[in-house]
């Protein structure tokens, strides 16, 4: 089996469309002032539908992480052992990722991460991974 | 607030946790219909008493469930409830099933949940979704988009972030969190019915067994096993002609705001404090007033936080709580007397039922060799996903 890719959607292609230049591009509400990850057709503070796609520098911390010893499902098996990561933009909003250029026993929660665009061979796709600054 | 304590579990099904399930396939259908008579008789009623069902696990349609199960039964029910809560489905049925009752909706709901191997067709399809456990891989989806495409799917990663989390801010101690695992398993070797009967564990075999995700333990993950679990809700005159000690459905709560961990409010700070501080508050009564509590636990780091959060010791302090108390069915904090999930087996969607089956088991005076002295009021919580859906429940016998 394939490993699974995204499929962007007519909401969330801005955002991807942002990776494939290497530029983080989140939305954030006008009524609120709300920023918003995942991409959403509606604020998820306010229910707003007015929102503007901002380009950010796309760091943050590390809000947590595992390394995984065993595959989380089969089609991982190739990046054990794999460095998921939780991490929280300096907006405020927090996103899943994997972390790159780093060992396991150097990952530390609350350590600063910068983006890492990581276009996806043979696929229109540009994964956003980390990397400690 | 809350549930007038009116409604009570009258009777109590399982299916024995199996490992290598050996013996007939049957569908959920069929087995949903076998746990609903298994729980009428213990209470002493019938098929013809049945006047609300409540469904989840029917695994032959994706919609109208409800309907599907009464038509196979025979029953013309007056409530039919789905319930999709994840592990929480079986307290989340319970206290709708309650709410129902004393709304006059309904007298005797039987909430079923089975989860046993079914029949395959001669052409079974594809099993290539299975590795997304309970992340939704349709188009669209968040977590399709955002989440699996990094390998973040299915719960042992997402319980072992969890778990780096709570460390960061409190610290943490593996000992602790192992010896959650072998007092559960040491109550499991008083249960005949547990899938580990016979097989104690130490803290060392749980820190000696492989990491699966860092900081997890593969002694501190839930064994998946096939099973089952059923209740009979039924109103106050119906409990009164019942056999078994009625459980009052005194109190209930329930909290989520999130699928995905990624985007839950506080990681480490768990829906279940909201949940719980409803329960009690609508049973009046407080934590000291608890013989035995029956946590989910599909992961040692699942316990500690509801410890925690559901208010039996203050915030950062479970690690010693776990430390300075026996969580034996013998001991002066009785948690998962029947093993938990860890040690008793998790039946898929099932699995969160048996901590209700157990809860009823105990204060009706008929749990097996694992039977408390004393056993009058019990908290018990569900979590479904990863500390997503979390419901709580106190039950009391008079």
């Amino acid at each position: 089996m394939d490993k699974p890719l995204p499929v962007p959607t007519p909401t969330t292609q801005p955002f991807w469309d942002g990776l494939a230049e290497g530029q983080v591009r989140i939305q954030q509400c006008d009524d609120c002032n709300h920023w918003i990850f995942y991409p959403r057709h509606l604020c998820s503070n306010c229910l707003s539908s007015e929102l503007s796609w901002k380009d950010i520098t796309g760091e943050g911390t590390l809000y947590t992480f595992t390394v995984a010893w065993r595959p989380t499902a089969p089609m991982f098996a190739d990046e054990v052992p794999q460095k998921l990561a939780v991490v929280e933009l300096d907006e405020g909003p927090r996103l899943t990722s994997t972390l790159v250029n780093i060992e396991p026993e150097d990952i530390a929660v609350g350590m600063r991460v910068k983006p890492v665009f990581e276009a996806v061979d043979d696929a229109d796709i540009t994964m956003l991974r980390y990397e400690p600054t | 607030m809350g549930l007038r304590g009116d409604a009570a579990i009258v009777g109590v099904a399982e299916i024995k946790p199996e490992r290598k399930p050996v013996g007939e396939q049957l569908f959920s259908i069929e087995r949903w219909a076998e746990l609903a008579r298994t729980a009428l008789n213990d209470a002493g009623l019938t098929a013809r008493d049945i006047d609300g069902v409540s469904v989840a696990g029917i695994r032959e349609t994706s919609m109208f469930a409800p309907s599907t199960v009464a038509e196979y039964i025979g029953a013309e029910v007056n409530l039919a409830d789905y319930v999709d809560l994840g592990g929480a489905t079986g307290t989340g049925m319970i206290w709708r099933a309650a709410a129902a009752i004393e709304a006059g909706m309904a007298d005797v709901v039987v909430c079923a949940i089975p989860s046993t191997p079914i029949p395959q067709p001669p052409n079974p399809p594809s099993m290539a979704g299975r590795f997304f456990g309970a992340s939704s891989a349709a188009f669209g989806s968040p977590q399709a988009e955002f989440d699996i495409p990094y390998g973040n799917l299915a719960q042992n990663c997402g319980y072992a972030m969890v778990a780096n989390r709570y460390a960061a801010e409190f610290g943490y101690d593996e000992a602790a969190l192992a010896k959650i695992a072998v007092d559960q398993r040491t109550n499991a070797c008083a249960n005949p019915n547990a899938a580990f009967f016979g097989q104690p564990i130490t803290v060392e075999d749980v820190l000696n067994s492989p990491v699966i995700a860092d900081p997890l333990h593969l002694l501190e993950i839930v064994m998946p096993v096939s099973g089952g679990g059923a209740v009979v809700v039924a109103s106050k005159e119906i409990a009164k002609r019942t056999k078994n000690r009625p459980v009052w459905i005194t109190g209930a709560g329930e909290r989520l705001a999130s699928k995905t961990p990624t985007y839950m409010p506080d990681l480490v700070r768990t829906p279940i404090k909201y949940a719980a501080d409803r329960a009690f508050d609508g049973a009046g009564i407080t934590r000291s007033d608890i013989d035995m509590v029956s946590i989910y636990d599909c992961y040692t780091i699942t316990v500690l936080l509801s410890f925690e959060d559901a208010g039996f010791c203050g915030k950062g302090e479970g690690i010693d709580f776990v430390r300075e108390h026996d969580l034996t069915y013998k001991g002066d904090f009785p948690s998962n007397t029947h093993g938990g999930q860890l040690s008793y087996g998790q039946a898929g969607l099932a699995g969160g039922m048996s901590h209700c089956t157990e809860s009823a088991n105990q204060i009706m005076g008929k749990a097996g060799p694992h039977q408390m002295d004393k056993c009058d009021t019990v908290f018990v919580s569900g979590n479904g996903g990863i500390l997503s859906e979390q419901v709580a429940l106190v039950l009391q016998g008079d």
